[in-house]
């Protein structure tokens, strides 16, 4: 583990030196400090390779409980960001601070978060199976209580992911996501391929289980009306760089940036 | 294992093409599997004994009590096919075990890695794949010498860059794909992560291969063994039979008529089964 990307794992001495206090660990899920980073472009020697940031120094931090939204034009880094808080890519410059276990993710298209050669249970059980921690009693048990968390009966458990519809998919790949108890979900525009009233659906299963499980997410999207539905505060991204953020409220009424207000209006 | 299989034979009502597909699959398995059917009781059972000669049963044409007729000899074509059948299907089933088992896995690392070792792997695949495959297995043969573990070492080998190929691009594929990121993120060690969440959805690909690589290797089999530097007496192959039964085509023609047509039924039966395969794979996914 790096420097730059900071677990409960990392070496205790590290961990000492950026003086987190108790209170913090109670109280924070996440923190990103100054973080820029980007990609490389492979070249035939190492120092011909060329780099093209995408993410400029960005900083916010998700305390337990919230749900935080982050919107911003396609192309704008809003993926990238949520790859580096995964740990799929290391910042260059700056920090990210997980308070708690492994963040879990929901991805975009219900079609192909499933492993479409298994069956729901299967798909459901392999993250208990992976960490090896749990008897095949437990894990089938775990399964069970987490189908009926999304609102899937057992009816489901053998059925194909082809056999069912795009909601059903995005409920198996959150029960899946959560089967392992992560405190933070990140959801990459996780309703953006349903149809409007199973969005509702979704969106009302994500508030209910924050609540139940005690959950924080970030919520990546470009769909503000969602984010409005969903989230307690908000980012705003724009060509890499954070250029407002606060409650919901707050920001989708009185927007202070000229970007915001044509986020808004466009939508 | 679980879930390999499944998206080919699955109970699912689809439409008509989803029916062309079993029609296929059903023919081919029906001609394979009475092939299969002759090369297992052949290693066991033969109405004659295949090699037991008979002066007075010299070039009898087909009948009751053989089938097939008799060659110069007197011996029994039919039992010498059993038995030829079952030598070429262990050769064809081995060497497409040793092409797609290594195939698999080269296609697998180069395909999931990619990197340096792809590209030198990949181009040492181009060089094989750039000499007839028949003369690359010639090759082997002259070092190794003829005999039937030494024809499936050779075609084995042949085979294997093709197999490569084609699993290396189904594993790139889905090198990026949710479910694959997901397994990453989760923690899954990279052999699970090839083996048991990717290879399963690279079947459709796969399977397909098999079929065409079996036929290729009973052909191949057939042309090494015709030009004898395949298997070598007392194992009787069908191609090895074919060459055979050149010299007598005139005064028993029935010998090479009944032998190749099995090889021809054979290769066919084998190839509606891949056809099939790979049509029900379009409609899966």
């Amino acid at each position: 583990m790096s420097e730059r990307f900071i677990t409960p794992d990392s070496d205790p001495a590290l961990l000492k030196k950026l003086q987190i206090t108790e209170e913090m660990k109670r109280d924070m899920v996440l923190q990103v400090q100054h973080v820029s980073g980007g990609y490389y472009k492979r070249a035939l020697m190492k120092k011909n390779r060329t780099y093209k940031e995408v993410i400029h120094d960005v900083s916010f931090e998700i305390r337990r409980g919230e749900i935080l939204g982050l919107v911003g034009e396609s192309g704008t880094g809003k993926t990238t960001l949520a790859k580096m808080l995964l740990g799929m890519m290391e910042p260059e410059e700056g920090r990210i601070i997980h308070y708690t276990r492994r963040p879990q993710v929901v991805f975009q298209d219900p079609y192909t978060s499933l492993n479409p050669a298994y069956d729901v249970e299967w798909n459901i059980e392999e993250p208990l199976r992976i960490f090896g921690k749990y008897s095949e009693k437990e894990r089938k048990e775990r399964v069970r209580e987490m189908l009926r968390r999304v609102e899937l009966t057992e009816d489901h458990l053998k059925a194909m992911p082809d056999e069912l519809s795009g909601g059903q998919r995005q409920r198996v790949s959150i029960a899946a996501a959560l089967i392992r108890r992560p405190r933070l979900v990140i959801a990459d525009e996780p309703v953006s391929a349903l149809d409007v009233t199973i969005q509702a659906q979704i969106l009302k299963l994500l508030r209910e289980l924050r609540a139940e499980l005690d959950l924080s997410y970030l919520f990546v999207s470009h769909d503000l009306n969602v984010v409005y539905q969903l989230c307690d505060s908000v980012m705003v991204m724009k060509r890499g760089r954070i250029v407002e953020q606060g409650p919901v409220e707050e920001v989708f009424e009185h927007p202070k940036e000229a970007y915001t207000k044509q986020l808004l209006e466009a939508n | 294992m679980k879930g390999l299989f499944a998206r080919f034979f699955r109970n699912k009502d689809t439409s008509s093409d989803g029916g062309d597909a079993r029609g296929y699959l059903i023919v081919g398995l029906i001609l394979f599997g009475l092939f299969l059917l002759m090369a297992v009781v052949g290693l066991f059972y033969t109405p004659h004994s295949h090699t037991a000669m008979n002066a007075a049963a010299k070039f009898q044409p087909p009948s009751l009590t053989h089938p097939f007729g008799t060659d110069n000899f007197g011996r029994d074509i039919f039992s010498r096919v059993m038995k030829g059948s079952s030598t070429t299907l262990i050769i064809a089933v081995a060497t497409v075990a040793i092409g797609a088992a290594a195939g698999t896995l080269i296609g697998a690392l180069t395909g999931y890695f990619g990197g340096i070792v792809d590209d030198i792997l990949m181009r040492v695949g181009d060089a094989l794949t750039a000499f007839p495959s028949l003369l690359m297995a010639l090759v082997i043969i002259g070092i190794v010498g003829p005999g039937k573990y030494n024809v499936v070492l050779a075609l084995g080998i042949v085979f294997i860059p093709s197999f490569a190929r084609i699993m290396r691009t189904a594993y790139a594929s889905l090198r990026y794909v949710n479910y694959i990121t997901s397994a990453r993120l989760m923690g899954a060690t990279n052999g699970r992560i090839l083996f048991r969440h990717m290879l399963p959805n690279t079947m459709h690909v796969l399977l397909p291969a098999v079929t065409i690589g079996f036929n290729n290797a009973v052909l191949a089999e057939a042309s090494m063994s015709f030009l004898g530097i395949g298997v070598t007496p007392p194992d009787a192959s069908l191609g090895y039979m074919l060459s055979e039964a050149q010299s007598m085509l005139v005064r028993a023609p029935w010998y090479a008529l009944c032998t190749g047509m099995v090889i021809v039924l054979l290769v066919f039966g084998v190839g509606l089964i891949g056809e099939g395969l790979q049509r029900s794979g379009r409609e899966v996914g």
